[in-house]
């Protein structure tokens, strides 16, 4: 159990979740406690100390099944001398359990449904909510259509799709909202929401018995690396899928939301000002003259203001929008935030974030409102640099910062870096945030380099974790 | 090597004559004695709770507000028959509000009251002594806690709330159930408090905090379980109209919304809709009556535009 508790650190340490020797401690102390025939329990043990942090849940819960799963579980537990789940799993396996056996032994009783027959089978498990059926006809529906090869080394999304794509969910999830005939909005809603859950239980069941098999097939470590999934904070901007991208979305609002928080202590608390004489001396008296207790002015942090200019084309479009919505969400941080965005045209979208408390929704309208396509629509830094030079080179001053975010892919265009050269000698400072690894840049027709000598600083910005980080600082 | 029980191993730390009993027996037994008091937990809650007992180490208990968080830190007390001592946190928390503070105005009298008259003063190495007793300390309820006899539940509620630097004041607590007192010396427990801290993930815990504490994140409940509750806590509610709120409130969460309804929300709503009679709820009575689950009206218009598939009638 020890040894086995450790890999499972490892695990759990090499997915980004921070886990130190005490907790590592408390864990193997939770377990000489509880009783280890209880998988529940050991898993919420697990999670209780081990994991601090709401966020870091899935990961874990992945981990825990791919480490525990239900299988090794039981076999486990006849190491225990226990009678019961030793009958328990025979029982189970005279259902329709295990690759090994069905693929072994032909299948058995349960390979001669019909496939209407386990679409039925589904359908009743799923309108009855009964969790043991469901079980049995996930795992019925995972042999016969994943058509799993043996040590393949993949992490099952495959499997997962096909074994999907065969059960026709769409049907099934209508005629789990058919039963009730309602003319009723709110009932008909709800009848739908309850089937849509419902499915969604079914695809968790189908994840997991897949899993489960993998693990049987491949041992927990090698198939913990395949389907080890980054925190959301270390997930890639520019790479992520749909569901990544929603993830993202929701992390996003709770972490300016710290930040700002954040933010706004450290001001408050920050260097005291400079002395202050009048109320120094009246305190003084009480000491006979003496100035023992100095009393300071309260602080005046200058706030700066910052100018973003986004590129929004095509390759690096979410990581704008990441960005203006956190930099927006923390807006109170700073004396003015401008923001424009370009492709190979410029645009200012401040005024589409004035008087919105969410600049999640102000964010989606700026690709339909803002008027950034000049010719062919392909990025053009150039041209975008010196359009924003001539209009708002004005406004700006020794307090302002500006960043810049981008992947300068040009396009072959002409860089026009000589426009950055003087932006950075108006402003305060100059950043530019590149969402590539930095192994990319300068490759291909990416041009960092030549603009980087008139920045502050260029940084690499691919998470939520490092943009978090530079906005904090620049505040 | 074998381990010591952590609770023997406190127990021994702390001085104490005997290991304190272990006040559940198994996390299905916390379930049940939680549900006694009004309280359904599910199997996470049960059984960090009793892990916590066992381990004797805090819990730190984590999520959205009003989930029950407060309610289940009362609900162990009134289960294990203990006193709840609570510590509100908030921004400017000292160390003199949360746990000890000498009784000036005492110790002013007690030096003007012990000097005998006419003559020089009192002897001052005694007087110290005597002033720096335990008689002028006033205990805040950190100290209240360790110092009890009788059994003590310990809340610290919105952790979040407090600096980062007034965290620190509670380390030695949650790791040593001890408090030092530079006058005094250390007060250590006499038996050993069940601590539960709450945070609205306001801010980031420090390490340190997190390190000392069982970890428990609380969630909005599923909607068999919410339906449980609603029947547990609203009386003469069928299970029908129980199930279909739990439902309905489920179907808000997942909106957009900027504020999702919280279980308190929805009991309040659950006395509404039965006060006014209804069995079931169609699309009027939700349209009357969701400003109790709703407190933003831009909330509110989304809401009723997405579950009834029409803007609100401004009737």
């Amino acid at each position: 159990m020890l040894n086995l508790l450790g890999d499972f650190i490892g695990e759990l340490r090499a997915a980004g979740i921070p886990i130190s020797m005490s907790e590592h401690v408390d864990s193997a102390k939770a377990m000489e406690v509880i009783d280890l025939s209880d998988r529940s329990l050991v898993k919420n043990s697990l999670a209780a100390t081990l994991v601090k942090d709401g966020d870091h849940m899935p990961v874990f819960n992945t981990a825990f099944e791919v480490f525990f799963s239900t299988r090794s579980w039981d076999s486990a537990s006849e190491f225990m001398d226990d009678v019961d789940t030793d009958e328990m799993q025979r029982e189970g396996a005279a259902g329709a359990t295990g690759p090994g056996q069905s693929r072994g032994e032909g299948g058995g009783a349960s390979s001669s449904l019909s496939a209407q027959e386990l679409a039925e089978l589904l359908f009743r498990a799923l309108r009855d909510g009964d969790r043991e059926a469901l079980r049995l006809a996930a795992d019925e529906s995972v042999t016969r259509y994943a058509g799993m090869e043996p040590g393949r080394p993949v992490g099952g999304t495959y499997y997962l799709y096909r074994t999907l794509r065969n059960l026709d969910l769409e049907n099934l999830e209508q005629r789990l909202t058919r039963g009730s005939v309602d003319d009723d909005q709110l009932a008909q809603r709800l009848a739908r929401e309850e089937a849509r859950s419902r499915i969604e239980m079914l695809k968790a069941e189908i994840e997991r018995v897949i899993r489960e098999r993998l693990v049987e097939d491949r041992g927990s470590e090698a198939l913990a690396k395949s389907v080890r999934k980054p925190l959301p904070e270390d997930l890639d901007v520019m790479h992520a899928n749909r569901d990544e991208m929603a993830q993202l979305e929701r992390a996003l609002r709770p972490l300016s939301r710290k930040l700002a928080v954040r933010l706004a202590r450290r001001r408050r608390r920050r260097r005291r000002g400079p002395v202050d004489l009048r109320h120094t001396v009246r305190r003084s008296l009480s000491t006979g003259g003496v100035p023992i207790d100095l009393r300071f002015k309260p602080p005046h942090p200058a706030k700066p203001e910052i100018f973003v200019i986004a590129d929004i084309s095509g390759s690096v479009a979410s990581f704008a929008r990441f960005t203006l919505h956190l930099v927006h969400a923390i807006s109170s941080q700073f004396s003015k935030v401008r923001s424009f965005v370009f492709v190979d045209g410029l645009d200012e979208v401040t005024q589409l974030f004035e008087g919105v408390d969410d600049p999640a929704e102000t964010v989606a309208r700026i690709n339909a409102e803002a008027d950034v396509i000049a010719f062919d629509g392909h990025s053009d830094y150039g041209r975008a640099l010196l359009s924003f030079h001539d209009r708002f080179a004005k406004d700006i001053t020794r307090r302002s910062t500006i960043l810049i975010l981008g992947d300068a892919r040009n396009n072959y265009h002409q860089a026009h870096a000589e426009v950055i050269a003087d932006l950075k000698y108006r402003a305060k400072a100059v950043y530019w945030l590149n969402p590539e690894p930095t192994a990319y840049w300068n490759s291909g027709d990416s041009i960092v380099s030549q603009y980087a000598p008139y920045c502050e600083k260029v940084i690499e910005c691919r998470t939520l974790r490092q943009l978090e980080m530079f906005v904090g600082e620049l505040a | 090597m074998t381990a010591l029980d952590p609770r023997e191993e406190l127990a021994k730390r702390l001085g104490l004559d005997e290991i304190p009993p272990v006040r559940f027996d198994s996390a299905k037994d916390v379930l049940k004695r939680l549900a006694d008091n009004d309280y359904l937990s599910d199997d996470a809650i049960a059984s960090v709770c009793f892990l916590a007992d066992r381990l004797a180490k805090p819990v730190l208990v984590e999520g959205p507000a009003g989930t029950g968080k407060t309610a289940l830190a009362r609900a162990v007390a009134d289960a294990v028959g203990a006193r709840l001592i609570r510590l509100q946190c908030y921004e400017g928390l000292d160390d003199s509000k949360a746990l000890y503070e000498w009784n000036y105005r005492k110790q002013l009298l007690r030096i003007q009251a012990g000097r005998p008259e006419g003559e020089g003063t009192e002897d001052w190495e005694q007087l110290e002594e005597d002033i720096f007793g335990e008689e002028f300390l006033l205990t805040r309820p950190l100290l209240e806690a360790i110092s009890a006899t009788d059994p003590v539940v310990l809340l610290i509620d919105e952790v979040d709330r407090v600096e980062l630097e007034t965290e620190a004041l509670l380390l030695e607590i949650l790791s040593e159930y001890q408090v030092s007192i530079p006058e005094l010396g250390t007060v250590r427990a006499k038996q050993i408090p069940m601590v539960f801290l709450t945070s609205n993930n306001t801010r980031e815990l420090s390490e340190a905090l997190k390190r000392r504490c069982l970890y428990l994140y609380i969630g909005y409940p599923s909607v068999e379980r919410e339906r449980d509750i609603i029947v547990s806590r609203v009386p003469g509610i069928t299970s029908t109209l129980a199930e279909q709120i739990a439902q309905v409130v489920r179907s808000l969460r997942t909106m957009d919304l900027k504020k999702a309804p919280s279980v308190a929300e929805t009991l309040d709503w659950a006395r509404t809709l039965v006060v006014l009679g209804r069995s079931e709820i169609g699309d009027e009575d939700a349209a009357e009556t969701l400003h109790i689950l709703l407190k933003y009206q831009t909330d509110i218009e989304r809401a009723t535009k997405e579950l009834l598939g029409r803007p609100k009638s401004s009737a």
